[in-house]
């Protein structure tokens, strides 16, 4: 199925792989921000994922131990900014700007030495005679286990969120946390742990660049990945599908621009680069508009700083 | 400071003032050189090679000079306070490796009369700014060459940064070369508008191979189109870096940018209090422009085809851009037998006739 030169099955197909990145590390955000936690430290996460991911994947030969590797040290990065913003109660924006910052050099100087290396490959699964159907054979069934996580974890975390107890009480943390905590919940550990959550999934989504997308370790790497992770919550309004929807709208117009280039459509190159940033824009403007500030769905405390004694 | 230069300072003054004072004179302050990259180092590519060059320079002057760098900088206004900082930490000496440095560097020149600028790949100089470049252009012919007899598909990509005349120069020059020895041949050319971004190189590569690009050329900085390239069996060469951890497949060849007797010659220059304002653009005959290795997987004919045109460029036989050439809107450019002005060249904004696509502007 071509339409002016761009076949649309293999389009659909690679951007699907390609919104992978910021579509994990944008539904590990979601969930931070639910409980109440702005984590502006995305791209310093998604960064140190993609280098302990390689460097593990490098040295055991598994990819599957790299991305687990990576979950971790996303974890670990989440946890270092959960000690700070609950514990020390410093500023979350600050604490945010200083964790992609240290990110940045951290994952400079572990990948010393990893440049230019090949990390093991992580094939497609094979669905057999699935794969063979015409159009939805390569759509669906034609990507890395990764990406089917990916797809599972949005599940899974719409499960969570609205159809279960410990969702609720999450949420509810996100809406109030003084309440929450005259309710008797544990403000700070809940927060914690969904910090830890979105952690894991940057440093997924990180691997996922220096693993599979790319793939080769290159310092700064992400080049700004992060970024459009946090920008994608607020556009998919706190929503899980909602984000799904907005990274493979983004991460779509970025490849097709790539390729109506190569089909060479004559449109002015300017307008093609930045077409996923206007129309993540028009989006969120035509959403907002149509019902009002509230319905956007910010969680009433998103980057208030929690103390007992208040 | 370190503790031994603090001994040895205390040292002198307490005991023998004079004679003390005597040496400090006589053992020179370092020239202190500064460095601002667009990149990291580690990029593989267009820093890595600036950097290169920085440590021979340093390897070579031994504890004469020292050097003081400064990565990721943004083209724009950061770059304006990054030079700045060079400037007051006491940098006489300042390199700008990025044409996007351009007015930043004149702009902060002209604060510091006594630091001598030197801005690579831009045109605009002024008493303390020389400017740098290199004939890639020179390099492009050579591999346009080798990509023309190599590919089976009759189409070549070039992942292009950005509209600037180096890059025009590089697509022109390269299809120009490829057209040579295989007239069938197409050139695809994706704009990424980035130097740097390993995933969207990425991306813009499979783009290409998707639409039947069998040998890929890039501008950009990183090794991510080549993890691609390998991927799919296609053939494609090293940039601004040999790359040759890619050798001998995908990577048939490459252009290796080598700044080092550039940098070694002006920090002489300023040592020796002869450093003057002056515009310089080095090709493959003085060193800067490298042609990394051809490899075994190029037949041997090709090979010697491509290094016989390199041995003509580097004696000056025979320069790229050379008439009859037309434009792309078919209109005549150069005669037969002339040959492109530098003027003309530095500021080309046009594609050759044959290329298919507008060019941004």
């Amino acid at each position: 199925m071509t339409l002016g030169g761009i076949d649309i099955v293999v389009l659909i197909a690679s951007l699907m792989s390609a919104s992978t990145p910021i579509l994990l590390a944008a539904i590990g955000e979601l969930v931070a921000e639910r409980s109440g936690v702005l984590n502006l430290g995305v791209e310093g996460m998604m960064i140190v994922g993609a280098i302990c991911g390689f460097v593990v994947a490098v040295h055991s030969g598994s990819p599957v131990l790299g991305f687990f590797a990576a979950a971790a040290a996303g974890a670990a990065m989440a946890v270092l900014f959960a000690f700070l913003t609950q514990v020390l109660l410093s500023n979350q924006v600050a604490t945010g700007l200083a964790l992609t910052l240290f990110g940045l050099g951290l994952s400079a100087l572990m990948g010393q030495g990893y440049n230019g290396l090949k990390p093991p490959s992580t094939p497609d699964i094979r669905f057999g005679p699935l794969a063979d159907i015409p159009v939805i054979g390569p759509i669906l069934f034609s990507h890395d286990w990764v990406l089917y996580l990916s797809l599972l974890i949005v599940l899974g975390t719409w499960v969570f969120l609205t159809h279960s107890r410990a969702g609720l009480v999450l949420r509810a943390v996100g809406e109030n946390h003084d309440a929450a905590h005259a309710l008797g919940y544990r403000v700070r550990l809940i927060r914690t742990a969904a910090l830890a959550w979105g952690g894991a999934c940057a440093g997924l989504g990180g691997a996922y660049l220096s693993l599979v997308r790319v793939p080769q370790w290159a310092e700064g790497m992400t080049a700004g990945a992060g970024w459009i992770a946090l920008a994608i919550v607020v556009f998919a309004s706190w929503r899980p599908w909602r984000v799904l929807l907005g990274a493979y709208i983004f991460g779509g117009v970025t490849v097709l621009q790539l390729r109506l280039q190569a089909a060479g459509i004559a449109i002015p190159v300017q307008i093609l680069s930045t077409a996923p940033y206007l129309i993540t824009i028009l989006v969120l403007v035509v959403m907002s508009a149509r019902r009002g500030r509230a319905a956007l769905g910010a969680p009433a405390a998103l980057g208030r700083v929690f103390h007992a004694s208040n | 400071m370190k503790r031994r230069d603090f001994l040895a300072g205390t040292a002198a003054t307490g005991t023998v003032l004079a004679s003390g004072l005597a040496n400090r004179a006589m053992a020179a302050e370092p020239l202190k050189v500064g460095f601002i990259y667009l990149g990291v180092p580690g990029d593989g590519g267009w820093t890595y090679q600036h950097d290169q060059a920085r440590q021979k320079m340093l390897a070579h002057f031994g504890k004469a000079v020292e050097t003081k760098v400064i990565e990721n900088v943004p083209e724009g206004a950061d770059a304006e306070r990054s030079i700045t900082q060079l400037a007051l930490a006491g940098c006489k000496l300042i390199f700008t490796t990025s044409f996007g440095y351009m007015d930043p560097t004149i702009n902060v020149a002209k604060k510091f009369p006594n630091v001598k600028f030197e801005h690579c790949t831009g045109y605009k100089r002024a008493a303390n700014v020389s400017t740098y470049d290199a004939r890639f252009y020179e390099g492009r012919a050579v591999i346009g060459t080798i990509a023309g007899r190599m590919t089976k598909t009759n189409k070549i990509g070039y992942i292009a940064t950005f509209p600037i005349p180096e890059v025009v120069q590089g697509i022109n020059s390269a299809y120009i070369h490829a057209k040579k020895v295989n007239p069938n041949v197409e050139m695809k050319i994706i704009w990424v508008s980035t130097w740097f971004d390993p995933a969207k190189e990425a991306d813009a590569a499979q783009a290409m191979i998707d639409a039947g690009v069998d040998v890929l050329m890039q501008h950009t900085d990183s090794t991510a189109a080549m993890a691609k390239a390998k991927a799919a069996g296609i053939y494609a060469f090293g940039q601004s870096s040999d790359m040759i951890q890619y050798a001998p497949k995908p990577r048939i060849s490459s252009i290796i940018d080598n700044w080092a007797p550039y940098y070694i010659q002006r920090v002489q220059d300023v040592l020796d209090g002869k450093w003057k304002s002056e515009g310089v653009w080095m090709g493959i005959g003085s060193g800067v422009v490298e042609i990394g290795e051809i490899t075994d997987a190029v037949p041997a004919e090709v090979k010697a085809e491509a290094l016989a045109l390199k041995d003509k460029i580097a004696k000056g036989e025979y320069a790229p851009f050379t008439g009859p050439l037309n434009k792309q809107d078919g209109s005549p450019w150069l005669k037969a037998g002339e040959v492109a002005k530098d003027d003309v060249l530095s500021g080309l904004n046009f594609y050759v006739e044959g290329i298919q696509g507008k060019l941004p502007t």
